[in-house]
């Protein structure tokens, strides 16, 4: 009896080991701009809480430790010119994806496309039924819609926030032709928007991507780009089944992660979530007390 | 020599000769001759009935005013018997025979008041001037010189037990006048040095009355008289300013010097920790001002404790600070645009027209303003709310499952 439960332990590890597939989610491209936009957001963060909460006893410690507001502030903005870059390339690479090669209804509609659709709402409702457990879980297809809701969060929290930032920035530049109010607007929009893209991120995005128990401590998909056959089969059943009704299964295959990628992954991710956790937590304490 | 002189001091107890009394006609040095011959060569640790040393330094009393022969020492030492030998402990000395002005003067001061209601831990006159050694306050030596002037009151203002006992009001002054601008300077090597007040230049001396006293130089209303003793200049600026304005028309509460630059503290409002503390006086008034300055990035970096950014001085000015509505005041509508292009060369009439005080959460301050802020705060409640049930949620069910799965092998090797 134990013998047979050891042997089928041992052909499940064995499934999940050498014997296992691993498909392509994210490209190399993918990677690189979300390891960017990962750390000049951090950047930003911990730069950006000094002034935001400057009446809290941390605050002028931190700004010190940054070594003077000067130098959080260069940082501040190297980051943000840096996720403005970024920003900007992404959005020329989708447009020029379109044009090249997939066409723009493939952008705005179906499974590969960001932009929120009817399944969406469906797999809401479908997803906290099976949170209550009142039925199975959603087929999900390859955009979940909270990492939709990341993307978009990211993509109007980049905008907002950088316009905003590029406001106060260049204030008497603007001001050639801005009236003056749109700085207090652009004051109260940064910040708040801020507090939103730092506490999501850092605490729903590290739950959604990272934190919950199918994924703790860590998924490495966003470092390494590789998902294994057997997640892609459990949580998107709908991509897998789509992948292989379309025939393209075996051109999305590719090489098991290599272990430095790995470990690259636990590191950086690791030290992300560490960061982010703590900047949540002294969020959290400055806005109770 | 202390074996001579302890050799000779029982000799001296017992066998000196009872000194006959003086004949009215000596002068006060031949007066004084007799007590001070048995004086000088008693033992430092030779004490009176009264527990106090009866040894007398015949040198420094010479050179002091009275033993330079103005005084003899029954002059002070007037109790009966005092003449004869051997005789009872003196009660102290008294100076009223001889300074009867001053010691009338005495008693309408702070310590003179507290010592007629029974503290008797206020200073008297030997505190101040000393007793044996007493010179004049011109004199660089005196206790009452001003290169002495703050060891004097600090031997009961500086001393924390003395304070604490004595329930003296104004804690450790004297170690606060010491690291302030004025102390300092007492203590450097400048010019400044000659020039700085020591403590009686702002509490006067026989004059020192308590601050709650109209007539005190250190009254609220009498403070910038007081400073402007030396700060002239800056007093004619403030007396033309709001500030002064209100206090000449007799409202006290209108800050004068001291409620900015404080009091025993005062600091050289050159740095930058000065710069950035003072804010929070202008908005101990000022609060709704205060408030709304730290919604902007100027407050927020001086409240962290940077001084390069906009104080409220660095827009309104300090001692000149005038309402918005005079068109002297720095931001007045004449006059904005000049003070905003002191930091930012390139504004322009759009750039003056940021409001530095607008209330996000007040509609006056502008509609778009209110309702974005409404926007955003709606916003981040609604998103965190949604998905702070749907992260509770989720983890409830996950946590479920995993207790499943690792339940059903278990269940499945039951079966076989």
């Amino acid at each position: 009896m134990a013998s047979q439960v050891q042997a089928g332990q041992a052909a499940a590890a064995e499934s999940r080991g050498a014997a296992q597939k691993y498909y392509e989610r994210f490209d190399r491209v993918d990677r690189v701009m979300h390891a960017f936009l990962m750390t000049t957001f951090i950047g930003c963060a911990i730069t950006g809480m000094p002034p935001l909460f400057s009446d809290e006893p941390w605050a002028a410690g931190l700004a010190r430790a940054l070594g003077g507001f000067e130098m959080a502030a260069l940082i501040h903005r190297i980051c943000a010119g840096v996720m403005i870059i970024v920003w900007l390339l992404h959005v020329v690479r989708i447009f020029g994806d379109a044009i090249r090669r997939t066409g723009f209804l493939a952008m705005v509609w179906g499974p590969n496309s960001m932009v929120p659709q009817p399944q969406d709402i469906i797999d809401i409702w479908l997803h906290f039924k099976w949170f209550v457990g009142k039925g199975p879980r959603p087929p999900f297809d390859r955009w979940t819609y909270w990492e939709k809701f990341d993307y978009w969060a990211v993509f109007w929290g980049m905008a907002i926030i950088g316009g905003s930032g590029l406001l106060l920035w260049f204030p008497a530049q603007f001001a050639a032709f801005l009236p003056g109010w749109v700085f207090n607007v652009a004051t109260v929009v940064h910040g708040e928007e801020a507090l939103l893209a730092v506490g999501f991120i850092f605490t729903i995005h590290f739950f959604n991507g990272h934190l919950r128990p199918e994924k703790f401590p860590m998924d490495l998909v966003i470092f390494t780009g590789r998902i294994p056959e057997h997640e892609l089969k459990d949580e998107r059943p709908a991509e897998y089944r789509r992948l292989v009704s379309e025939g393209r299964l075996e051109s999305t295959e590719t090489t098991r992660p290599t272990p430095w990628t790995e470990t690259f992954g636990y590191l950086v991710g690791g030290t992300a979530v560490i960061l982010g956790t703590l900047t949540v937590i002294v969020i959290v304490y400055s806005v109770v007390t | 020599m202390a074996l001579v002189l302890g050799l000779a001091a029982p000799a001296f107890a017992k066998e000196a000769p009872a000194p006959k009394a003086p004949a009215a006609a000596k002068t006060a040095a031949e007066a004084s001759q007799k007590c001070i011959d048995c004086h000088s060569e008693a033992e430092p640790g030779d004490k009176s009935a009264a527990g106090k040393s009866v040894l007398l330094d015949p040198a420094k009393h010479a050179k002091s005013l009275h033993g330079s022969g103005k005084a003899a020492c029954v002059d002070c030492h007037a109790d009966e018997g005092m003449r004869k030998y051997p005789h009872k402990s003196p009660k102290p000395a008294q100076c009223e025979s001889c300074h009867a002005k001053a010691v009338k003067e005495y008693a309408t001061t702070i310590h003179g008041m507290a010592r007629a209601e029974g503290r008797m831990v206020a200073a008297t006159c030997s505190d101040c001037h000393g007793t044996h050694d007493i010179k004049a306050t011109s004199d660089d030596a005196a206790k009452t010189s001003r290169a002495n002037l703050e060891a004097t009151c600090g031997a009961c203002h500086g001393n924390e037990k003395i304070i604490k006992e004595g329930k003296i009001p104004g804690g450790n002054v004297s170690a606060l006048y010491h690291d302030s601008i004025h102390g300092r300077l007492l203590g450097g090597t400048t010019k400044a040095k000659d020039k700085v007040p020591v403590c009686t230049d702002c509490h006067g001396t026989h004059d020192m009355r308590p601050k709650r006293d109209p007539e005190s130089a250190v009254s609220r209303a009498n403070v910038p008289e007081t400073c402007g003793t030396c700060h002239g200049k800056v007093k004619k600026v403030w007396a033309g300013s709001q500030h002064g304005k209100l206090r000449a028309n007799n409202v006290l509460q209108a800050p004068g010097c001291t409620d900015c630059h404080g009091t025993h503290t005062i600091a050289d409002p050159k740095t930058p920790k000065w710069q950035v503390g003072v804010i929070k006086e202008c908005g101990g008034c000022h609060t709704e001002f205060i408030k709304t300055y730290r919604d902007t990035y100027h407050g927020q970096v001086t409240d962290l404790g940077f001084a390069r950014m906009a104080t409220c001085a660095s827009c309104h000015g300090a001692h000149e600070v005038l309402p918005k509505s005079n068109p002297m005041s720095k931001v007045s509508e004449q006059r904005i645009l000049a003070t905003c292009q002191a930091c930012h060369p390139k504004a322009n009439a759009n750039f003056v027209k940021f409001q530095p005080h607008a209330n996000k959460h007040k509609k006056e301050s502008g509609l778009i303003l209110y309702y974005t802020t409404l926007f955003m705060q709606l916003l981040l409640a609604g998103v965190f709310a949604f998905f702070g049930l749907h992260t509770i949620l989720w983890l409830y069910r996950s946590l479920a499952e995993m207790k499943a799965k690792r339940a059903r092998p278990t269940r499945e090797s039951e079966k076989h």
